[in-house]
């Protein structure tokens, strides 16, 4: 069937502006010597004027990477990788510590405004319109920045990583009210030893795997959350990580603790411009939940995927953990993930503290030679520790979607329990989706359960959607959104719009 | 989820006592090229270990203390007397064809009534002439497939069967392969079971040996099923409490054949099954089936890859395993879709009950999808016994323990009777309730 001419329309229209993201900030930038060796990582360790135990780690991260060899296992395809044709550290020479907004680069500023994030406190993360206005689908973006922050707005705390270094954060004043610590972990370091000491690498140990390492070597910032006891976190906290230099890796590092009794919800979103070369991006993530405490983690992950012929994109790497290490403690991760020309990436809970909760909550969509290898770990070590997995893979064009989750019992997990659901839907006969799971049980009260289906966008669902003057993209970022309702729904309100967005713009073009 | 760094390592006690048992085999016949062929395969890469995915959950280098040499044939008293044991079949009214100790036995073995539908000759035979039939399969390659590897350099025996196309088999025909003497030995034996177009066949495989005593078997099948046929392929593995069995079953399922395979594992210390399918026909379909029952310190591994590689297919895969004591139970199984195989129907449900505080159960049931016209699907479940379900029936009189059994006994019959042929049901389902010392009358 020949596309109407609507529809040509609208995917040339997505041909020219599929990544919105993809421009690049020209500011001049302090590097590090090109290639990876000892005195790159005592070269980022002085930059952050770290002290001595902090670069003594990272060497013996580094030390300890360089026995390693880079795993195989997931099924990913990628050209090896040089690590000596990197740059492991990059900043905006502007910015030796600006103490207020005025004194940024106003380039990265605008930058952040272009991408929708909202340095200025007063603002509001793009995308979040107040109740009222939102039935109002044409109102003008323009009017938004204008209106004073409406009545019901949630305000969103934002640590924006550009590059190497976290050029702004915002609402620190407030959330010190709090007793919220919120800062780039660089700072954090520096002013917070004993915390950062106590915690750093005690759930992603350096020695966890071949990235984790690199990244333990080599990070150069991120962002860094402590919440004392009994402390609900009063506002949303967010990171926005942006790689903008050519030929740099971006390896951040993200500490979350939520001490007894606290609650914290964290956002991170990512970008980057577009490129003909593969940029890597190496992160790792520790949470820490002690008793009673709560921390829900929410990615919007939309580095650039790489071209239709599939050159470019960022190779995305992440070590992701949370550790539930109290009692009755939870740690819920939610993730979107659209971009990146490879992922690899899964959140995992360890379930130590007693009746303890992980939940994991995914939406992977892939598209044009995307690959995607993503799913988590939930490691039940308490007794009547509870976990639940909803995974939705979505593939289309000549990508490849993989879940790969492990659900495991310990001996004395009594009463573990899970649930995992994971669905696969194909648009189009060239892509690939797959599941593999792994269970295991060494307890016998541990009640596990598992249930995945794969299947296409049936003819029916579609004849229904174009019968009531749909066109084909829209009933099918329609009956997608449909699909991955479950996880959705469980986005912070900031994200869930937003997704619902992406959902549309990642799969044009993918029909026919 | 760490690559492990390949280091040169010292070989396991296993593969320095294979490496031993082969080199006593030296010969300069053409066979024995093809077996050597086979063994440096198999040592490029030695025993299979928890860092190769296949073999994630039965590490072998752990789990394989020791390698017997050959086994030395059995006195035919001997023989006779270790084939009583091979009982798992007696109620059915079926032909025999019998190895023992790795050697096929003609006076042991019975065909009768099936002369005109079925030809038979021993691969013995064919290994004596030259070995042509000694050639890989191209449904696993010896580089990978350490169980083929083994098989190519030490087999010494098998059925090479072939059952005429239109054949309506009278009988069912069943190999036995019993090992026997109080000495470990190895026996490795290679089945090539060809059904002609439109065949109707029941075909059984039992595999026995005494306790207490160390022995291995090893056993690759090739089956080939004809346009059309129908054939039910059952095989109980009731080994000895201290043997190893590895098998592996390669079956291609041609268009429109009806292909239902049921895997009973009760025996051996440590044993896997494996079977990897191919629809090679439009229209075909396979139900594969299994029940597992482990208790001690057994280990017993089930392996299942199906390859839909032609459109219009639907396999169906339901598995069930009981697990008691500190045995282990591994399920692991792939759906294949490929490009081409559109309109593939795949349901994969392995479920496992866990009867003691110490048994554990490892599931890893993938799906790996490439075609979008597809429903496919899998589930897998792990616990105990449901409380409620004892407590109703305790609460009409039924004591504790017993109730207990019954719950263990309809879980596992659910698979079994799949199978949909009565005497074999029969005969399994006596298997288990007999494991579960469950009067004989409940059913």
């Amino acid at each position: 069937m020949p596309a109407v001419q609507e529809t040509i329309e609208q995917v040339k229209e997505i041909d020219v502006d599929k990544y919105k993201y993809g421009f690049e900030t020209f500011i001049e930038s302090d590097r590090a010597p090109k290639g990876l060796d000892e005195s790159t990582v005592r070269f980022i360790s002085a930059k952050k004027g770290e002290p001595e135990w902090m670069t003594e780690w990272r060497l013996q991260a580094f030390e300890r990477w360089l026995t390693m060899k880079e795993p195989s296992w997931a099924r990913v395809k990628y050209p090896k990788i040089d690590y000596q044709d990197l740059y492991y550290y990059s900043a905006p020479k502007s910015m030796s510590g600006p103490n207020s907004l005025d004194e940024v680069d106003p380039e990265i500023l605008r930058t952040y405004e272009k991408l929708g994030i909202p340095l200025r406190e007063q603002e509001i993360l793009a995308g979040v319109r107040p109740a009222v206005e939102a039935a109002d689908s044409d109102a003008d973006s323009d009017d938004d920045s204008d209106a004073p922050a409406a009545e019901g707005t949630r305000q969103v705390a934002v640590d924006a990583v550009f590059d190497s270094v976290s050029v702004a954060t915002t609402f620190k004043k407030e959330l010190a009210k709090a007793g919220v610590i919120f800062m780039p972990i660089s700072e954090a370091i520096r002013e917070y030893p004993d915390l950062v000491r106590k915690y750093l690498g005690s759930v992603v140990p350096i020695t966890d795997n071949f990235f984790a390492t690199l990244n333990s070597a080599v990070f150069s910032d991120g962002s860094f959350v402590y919440v004392p006891k009994g402390v609900r976190c009063p506002m949303e906290l967010s990171t926005y990580f942006r790689i903008n230099e050519r030929n740099t890796g971006q390896f951040e590092r993200t500490l979350i603790i939520a001490d007894e009794g606290s609650y914290v919800s964290y956002l991170e979103g990512c970008t980057a411009p577009m490129r003909d070369e593969n940029q890597l991006h190496a992160a790792v993530v520790e949470l820490i939940a002690l008793d009673d405490a709560e921390i829900k983690y929410s990615t919007v992950q939309n580095w650039y995927p790489g071209d239709k012929e599939g050159k470019g994109g960022v190779y995305n790497f992440v070590t992701k953990r949370g550790d539930c290490r109290g009692k009755n403690s939870k740690i819920s991760w939610t993730q979107v993930e659209t971009g990146s020309a490879i992922t690899w990436k899964y959140p995992s809970c360890i379930l130590r503290g007693d009746n303890s909760e992980g939940e994991f909550y995914s939406i992977a969509i892939s598209n044009g030679h995307q690959q995607i290898d993503s799913g988590t770990k939930m490691i039940h070590l308490g007794k009547n520790t509870k976990s639940r997995i909803i995974s939705k893979g979505i593939s289309a064009g000549l990508s490849n979607n993989t879940y790969r989750g492990l659900v495991s019992a310990h001996r004395k997990a009594s009463g573990a329990r899970n649930f995992t659901q994971c669905d696969s839907l194909l648009i189009g006969g060239k892509c690939g989706a797959h599941t593999v799971p792994y269970i295991e049980s060494k307890n016998a009260s541990a009640v596990f359960e598992h249930e995945a289906t794969t299947s296409k966008i049936s003819d029916d669902q579609m004849f229904y959607c174009l019968q009531r003057g749909m066109s084909e993209e829209e009933a099918v970022a329609l009956i997608v959104n449909g699909f991955a309702r479950e996880v959705i729904q469980k986005l912070p309100m900031e994200f869930m719009a937003e997704t619902q967005r992406l959902i549309g713009i990642s799969l044009e073009g993918s029909v026919g | 989820m760490m690559a492990g760094a390949e280091r040169t390592r010292t070989r396991t006690r296993a593969e320095e006592a294979l490496a031993r048992n082969f080199a006593a085999l030296a010969s300069d016949d053409a066979v024995h090229e093809m077996r050597s062929q086979a063994f440096d395969a198999f040592m490029e890469k030695g025993l299979p270990h928890r860092r190769v995915e296949d073999w994630k959950y039965t590490d072998l280098r752990a789990l394989m203390s020791d390698a017997p040499p050959p086994a030395s044939p059995a006195s035919p008293q001997a023989a006779e007397e270790a084939l009583a044991r091979a009982d798992v079949f007696a109620g059915i009214d079926r032909a025999r064809i019998v190895f023992v100790n790795g050697q096929f036995l003609p006076a042991l073995s019975d065909l009768k009534g099936l002369e005109e539908d079925v030809e038979f000759a021993s691969f013995g035979r064919f290994l004596a002439g030259g070995g042509a039939l000694l050639v890989a399969t191209d449904q696993a390659d010896e580089a990978e497939a350490p169980v083929l590897a083994l098989n190519g350099a030490f087999v010494t025996d098998g059925a090479v069967l072939r059952i005429r196309e239109g054949a309506k088999l009278a009988r069912p025909l069943e190999i036995v392969t019993v090992y026997a003497g109080a000495e470990p030995g190895l026996q490795t034996l290679r089945h090539q079971v060809s059904v002609g177009d439109g065949a109707e066949a029941v075909i059984l495989q039992s595999y026995v040996g005494p306790d207490d005593v160390a022995y291995h078997t090893n056993a690759v099948t090739d089956v080939r099923i004809g346009k059309g046929a129908k054939v039910k392929w059952v095989k109980a593995q009731e080994e000895g409490n201290k043997a190893v069995h590895l098998g592996l079953d390669l079956p291609r399922v041609d268009a429109d054949a009806v292909f239902d395979p049921f895997l009973f594992a009760a025996g051996s210390a440590v044993a896997r099954a494996e079977i990897r399918l191919i629809f090679d026909g439009e229209g075909a379909s396979a139900g594969i089936r299994g029940a597992t029952i482990a208790r001690g310190r057994q280990h017993l591994d089930t392996t299942l890859i199906v390859d839909h590689a032609v459109p219009e297919c639907t396999s169906q895969e339901f598995f069930k395993a009981a697990i008691d004591d500190e045995a282990k139970g591994v399920f692991q199984g792939r759906i294949n879709v490929w490009r081409d195989a559109q309109k593939t129907e795949g349901k994969m449900m392995s479920q496992a009950l866990l009867l003691s505080e110490s048994a554990e159960f490892d599931n890893k049931p993938e799906l790996e999808i490439f075609a979008d016209d597809v429903v496919c699907g899998h589930g897998a479940t792990c616990g105990q016994i449901d409380e409620e379900m004892l407590f109703f029936m305790r609460s009409r009189g039924v004591p504790m323990e017993e109730a207990e059994r019954l719950l263990v006994h309809a879980f596992l019959a659910e698979a079994i009777e799949e199978i949909a042929d009565e005497d074999v049901i029969e005969a399994l389902e006596a298997r288990t309730r007999r494991w579960l010392s469950l009067a004989s009358e409940v059913r």
